[in-house]
């Protein structure tokens, strides 16, 4: 009968309390959610109707007198201390159950590895692509190792009910299995600086052979984009919140004609920006500062991979801002092929 | 009946003038800011936190003003608009926490109540008393210096654009608190915390000792009124919690300016140890603020229901127990931090321990109801809103305290909503009911009652408004200390705003009954509510020294004896029966 | 302890110049004061009980770092004279109070100036310490040389770069992952985890022999870059410690200058006996701090 009750209560708040469910287990946190709000209308119910019952039945009136009731009844103070605690640890148990059904990933979960960094994720797939979306397939365990090379972020997909910290300086692990399709947001919940907000990202959960034929796609685009292109499309996924390449301004300089132009730093010293001191920015940011910017540019070294030469495409897209930034044309020589 | 008198059932003793009180006992600002008064440092507390809840409440309307929009909107730069927000739900939160409804119950009516209570002349350190609100209020002027300054960068000479202030969220979590981009305001903000903390201490270090040597003889620990027990229970709490906040906030300062590594994990150190320190003493803390809360409860029900307290005992060994489980929970707050299972778990186990307690009590003040003979006035208005606000707050705590349902509802709307219930819906109903239950007794003069019962009926009802809809969004997903967020919200939001709004006008009013009462009222009889306990055993005000006469206790919710006589407008005792104070 | 009363202050008489206004009796003055002086101490063995949890923490979690560092850089010989110097001066405190009790102003004086002489002599070791860290560029954070950040001399670098350091437990880097021959196939879903476990980082090295001194090349890489864990836990605890016993300094010298103006004597002398208190668990937090630090290796 209590299954019932809970049934009930879930279909009929269901959809509109809680996300839609992605997941077994969420299925499983959702039943324990529901029960605990049974619990909770109970109690709730029980002590609104008491008060307003008596407030209403006990109002003074005039010339009518009150006979005494007792001020105190062991009997009744015994009763309504175990029954909440009988009920409590009951409920403990179910979410104890529950969560720790959750805990431990199979063995045979596929890792993906989830960086954070103010303000993106980014996802590094087992045959070495690297991503801004998370694609599982359906009906595989995945499990989600959580990395982040600044502050503490979240990892918060509320369709799987699942959420983890991400710390830095340790690996956090989550997993899930998916069992609907569909699309589906994550969230950062730790608050981690101003775009704090803005840090979500997508999650799909696709059949195996769309999932192979992406991750395949993928692949394919990261061997054969020319650097430059390959430059540009990492500056859209970790860059393109600071700075801009038009010119305007934004937290940080504009990558406009920035390349083998003089730059000046906070302590008046200068230099003309180059390779070496693109490199040194990129990995180790704080080092020197620009003068009248702040301080607040993360370090990209461990998110850009020198095995597909991140950094150095990186600042070819950089140079191809700038018109100091293309090498006088040799005879017969290609063009790089992509305008900004 | 005997002729009418001024002070009904309060004699003055030969040779005093009955006009003298302690307001103006003495003249000038410095009788105030150097006094030794118990009554008269209340009253400084007293203005002190009412206006840093203003304060903080009108950033709280900015943020839900914000939120109506899914999109950042209030000033021209999208980037300076995220960041004030981010700024504004920092300083409210420490604001709001640290500043008023830590101090607020203890600082005020616990100073003003406690010796009258103990039939006591002063509290037991009255210069230690002193030292505290001086602690307040120089740990608020660091608040104020946060405020007005930016997050500034003397290398560049640049503020973050709507940068004044801090945006690390009241927790302070490392690295981000530690890092560059947090501005110095961090240590600004934590000394300010670190000095108000001292505060807390000290206050509590004089509760503990007046309750236990200025206590008269004929009130033993089980006599004694059960707004003392919750003061005493709090007051353990102040003395063992707050000082491992001082460390935390040093190791942090230690960590910001000396980058001493301890909570670095480039240098060895751990983040999440930080929580750790922080949450020991944070969860204790919210029963700093809830205890009180209850203690006030405790005192106005029997008061207004014409009836012993139900269940004294259980009521006030519950308050201890209370106090005393409230240590052993603090790793709720990191369900999802890396902990282990196996210390989520038992983290989780005690945490349903500490609901029983609270629970106890709920029950004890609706049994208090039962065939009872209930005036009502504004204070009962927001004692029985307090039932229910509190009721509902504390079931909903079971949702974060069970481990499956705590993972996906952690740092979201849910639990910002679970604990405005508890801590603004109760504790703050609870401080408006002690507020206009002390008033006649501080000042001497009456509020508009009608006005305070609508008033009551207002917050309730703008308070249920604003933050029940975000428990819908928590479970729907909305993560919090979010500027922006997905549109899919925005309803929530809007009717959460318009809610807040409601409950503005409500709180407003408040001030215009409380300011109208000062300024207007009739003046007050020494026992408006017939109560038993020995505050309402002197004049309204009191006198400097707090008794014409040393009163003697009895039980302190023993009302039958108090009967109120029509013509008076007032209680009077019973000549007939010795027990009580006798006046 | 309370004697009731039903007289009002108007016509208390003060039996004492030292009786506040809203005491009874000097006894529950006394008595009041002694309640107030226990409980701040609870406050302080609270606030110093979170630093020995971190100290406990790290312990736990770094060892050999601990091992190493204690063994290099802290002299026991002088711990030892220092606990040797603070446990005295407890003694000479607790005589003093005694004195106070039995009216002896002469040898309160006397044991008051022992006890500060200690403190002094306490804080010169200390400071004798602090200089030797400095000398040897062991301070924290940008004052370590064990610290990416150092800048000065003999700078001591074992150190990868620091965002790729391994977690406390078994050490994965996941960014090691090795190409799995299903990757790209149908069989996708048989892809298993697999990780290149860096060697160098595997397992600590086995734990040397109880006699012999662990070393800096001993400990293992991530630990290398622990260092500092224990000289942050090591200044924090001793500095703050040290900020105590300043402060005791200026408590007993207040209390000498009330002694020498002849004001305690058998039946006032509270704030001697409080300050006694205070000075006993100044002299308690170092005993645990001695063993904890100094003779760990």
């Amino acid at each position: 009968m209590m299954t019932g009750a809970i049934n009930l209560l879930a279909d009929v708040g269901g959809s509109y309390w809680l996300p839609p469910r992605a997941s077994g287990y969420a299925g499983a946190s959702d039943w324990v959610f529901w029960f605990i709000m049974g619990i909770c209308i109970f109690f709730f119910g029980l002590v609104a109707a008491l008060v307003v019952t008596f407030a209403i039945k006990y109002r003074h009136r005039e010339g009518v007198v009150t006979d005494t009731a007792a001020s105190h009844s062991t009997a009744l103070e015994i009763t309504w201390t175990l029954i909440p605690t009988v009920i409590v640890f009951i409920i403990f148990y179910y979410g104890f159950k529950g969560y720790m059904a959750g805990t431990v990933a199979p063995s045979n979960a596929m890792p993906i590895v989830v960086n954070a960094v103010q303000w993106s994720y980014s996802f590094d797939y087992p045959n070495g692509v690297n991503d801004s979306e998370i694609h599982i397939p359906i009906n595989v365990p995945v499990e989600f190792i959580l990395s982040s090379s600044d502050v503490i972020h979240g990892f918060y997909i509320p369709a799987f009910r699942i959420k983890k910290d991400i710390v830095p300086g340790r690996y956090n692990k989550i997993w899930v299995q998916a069992d609907q399709l569909g699309e589906y947001d994550i969230f950062c919940t730790q608050y981690c600086g101003l775009d704090h907000s803005g840090m979500r990202a997508k999650l799909y959960v696709q059949t195996p052979q769309q999932y192979a034929a992406w991750l395949d796609k993928k692949a394919l685009e990261a061997a054969s984009i020319p650097p430059v292109d390959h430059g540009k499309a990492i500056y859209t996924k970790f860059c393109n919140s600071c700075h801009t390449i038009d010119g305007s301004a934004s937290t940080g300089p504009t990558w406009k004609n920035l390349f083998g132009y003089p730059v000046k730093f906070a302590d008046s010293s200068s230099l003309t920006v180059d390779e070496d001191y693109l490199r040194s920015m990129i990995l180790n940011p704080n080092n020197k500062i620009v003068a009248g910017f702040l301080p607040v540019m993360p370090s990209f070294q461990g998110q850009l991979k020198d095995r597909t030469h991140d950094v150095d495409h990186l600042i070819a897209f950089i140079k191809s801002l700038s018109d100091k930034g293309q090498p006088p044309a040799l005879p017969g020589a290609a063009q790089p092929t992509t305008k900004p | 009946m005997s002729v009418a008198v001024p002070n009904m059932n309060v004699r003055v003793a030969a040779g005093r003038d009955p006009s003298d009180n302690y307001l103006n006992h003495s003249r000038g600002l410095l009788s105030w800011i150097f006094t030794l008064d118990h009554k008269r440092i209340a009253i400084m507390y007293m203005v002190f936190i009412l206006a840093n809840y203003l304060l903080a409440g009108i950033f709280a309307m900015l943020l839900r003003i914000e939120l109506l929009s899914p999109k950042p909107w209030m000033l021209a730069d999208p980037e300076a608009t995220k960041q004030l927000y981010n700024n504004m739900f920092t300083l409210h939160g420490a604001m709001m926490i640290f500043l008023f409804v830590i101090p607020a119950i203890p600082a005020i009516f616990g100073n003003f109540v406690l010796p009258l209570m103990l039939g006591a002349k002063d509290v037991a350190f009255p210069r230690l008393n002193l030292l505290s609100l001086w602690c307040y209020g120089m740990g608020g002027l660091f608040f104020v210096y946060v405020l007005f300054s930016g997050v500034y960068h003397a290398a560049t000479g640049n503020t973050l654009p709507g940068g004044f202030g801090l945006d690390t969220g009241w927790t302070f979590y490392t690295p981000y608190s530690t890092n560059e981009a947090s501005g110095g305001n961090v240590v600004a903000a934590t000394t300010g915390a670190f000095i108000i903390g001292f505060s807390s201490i000290l206050t509590g270090i004089n509760f503990v000792a007046s309750i236990h040597t200025l206590r008269p003889k004929a009130m033993g620990w089980f006599k004694m009124p059960l707004f003392l027990w919750s003061l005493y229970a709090t007051s353990i709490l102040q003395i063992l919690a707050t000082p491992v906040l001082a460390i935390t906030l040093l190791l942090l300062i230690a960590e910001k300016t000396l980058h001493i590594g301890i909570f670095a994990w480039k240098l060895g150190g751990d983040p999440v140890l930080y929580q750790h320190f922080f949450w020991f003493y944070s969860h204790p803390a919210v029963y700093i603020m809830i205890l009180p809360a209850m203690g006030v409860m405790s005192e106005v029900m029997p008061v207004f229901c014409r009836k012993h307290i139900f269940g004294y005992a259980f009521i006030a060994c519950s308050s201890v127990g209370l106090a005393m489980l409230s240590f052993f929970v603090w790793g709720h707050h990191m369900f999802v931090s890396g902990q282990s299972a196996l210390v989520n778990s038992i983290f989780s186990l005690l945490t349903f321990s500490v609901a029983i307690p609270s629970a106890v009590k709920v029950f004890n003040w609706t049994a208090t109801m039962y065939k009872s003979d209930i005036r009502f006035n504004a204070a009962l208005c927001f004692a029985l809103g307090f039932i229910m606000v509190f009721t509902a707050g504390g079931l909903t705590g079971m949702f974060l305290g069970s481990l499956q349902t705590n993972v996906p509802l952690h740092d979201t709307y849910f639990v910002v909503a679970h604990f405005h219930y508890v801590m603004m819906g109760s504790t703050v109903f609870a401080f408006l009911a002690g507020m206009y239950y002390w008033f006649p007794k501080i000042f001497g003069k009456t509020c508009n009652d009608k006005v305070g019962c609508w008033a009551a009926v207002i917050i309730f009802v703008g308070f249920n408004l604003t933050f029940f809809p975000q428990f819908i969004m928590g479970t729907k997903g909305m993560p919090r200390r979010w500027a922006t967020y997905p549109p899919e919200f925005q309803i929530y939001h809007i009717i959460s705003t318009i809610g807040a709004f409601v409950m503005a006008a409500g709180l407003f009013t408040v001030a215009y009954n409380w300011v109208a009462g000062l300024l207007i009222g009739p003046p007050a009889p020494p026992n408006p509510w017939g109560g038993n306990t020995l505050e309402w055993a002197t004049t309204s005000p009191p006198p400097h020294d707090n008794f014409a006469q040393t009163p003697t206790p009895g039980d302190p919710y023993h009302l039958a004896d108090w009967q109120y006589v029509n013509e008076k407008q007032g209680w009077v005792k019973s000549p007939a029966t010795s027990e009580g104070p006798q006046a | 302890m309370n004697t009731p009363t039903t007289l009002n202050t108007a016509t208390t008489e003060h039996h004492d110049p030292y009786l506040a206004h809203h005491f009874d009796s000097p006894e529950q003055q006394n008595a009041s004061a002694k309640v107030g002086m226990w409980v701040f101490l609870a406050t302080e063995i609270l606030m110093f009980g979170g630093l020995f949890c971190a100290y406990a923490v790290y312990r736990h979690l770094h060892p050999d770092v601990f091992e190493f560092c204690a063994g290099k850089y802290l002299n026991t010989t002088l711990g030892a004279i220092n606990t040797l110097i603070l446990i005295t001066s407890s003694f000479t405190m607790a005589w003093g109070v005694r004195a106070a009790q039995l009216n002896q102003k002469k040898v309160l004086i006397a044991c008051l100036s022992l006890t500060l002489l200690g403190a002094a002599g306490f804080l010169g070791i200390k400071a004798v310490e602090y200089r030797a860290k400095w000398v040897e560029h062991v301070w924290v954070g940008a004052w370590n040389q064990y610290n990416a950040d150092y800048t000065g001399p003999d700078k001591v670098s074992s150190t990868p770069s620091p965002t790729a350091a391994a977690p406390a437990s078994r050490p994965i880097d996941p960014h090691l992952l090795v190409e799995d021959a299903n990757a790209g196939t149908a069989n996708e879903s048989k892809i298993k985890p697999r990780f290149a476990v860096d060697t160098a980082l595997a397992a600590p090295p086995v734990a040397t022999a109880s006699a012999q001194r662990v070393d800096y090349d001993d400990l293992s890489t991530p630990d290398k870059q622990r260092v500092n864990a224990f000289f942050s836990c090591y200044f924090l605890m001793t500095g703050l410690h040290g900020i105590h016993v300043i402060v005791g300094m200026g408590v007993i010298t207040w209390i000498l200058r009330r002694s020498l103006r002849g004001e305690f004597n058998a039946r006032y002398n509270t704030p001697v006996d409080l300050v006694g208190l205070y000075w006993h668990l100044v002299d308690l937090i170092w005993i645990f701090l001695f063993p904890l630090f100094y003779l760990i290796h």
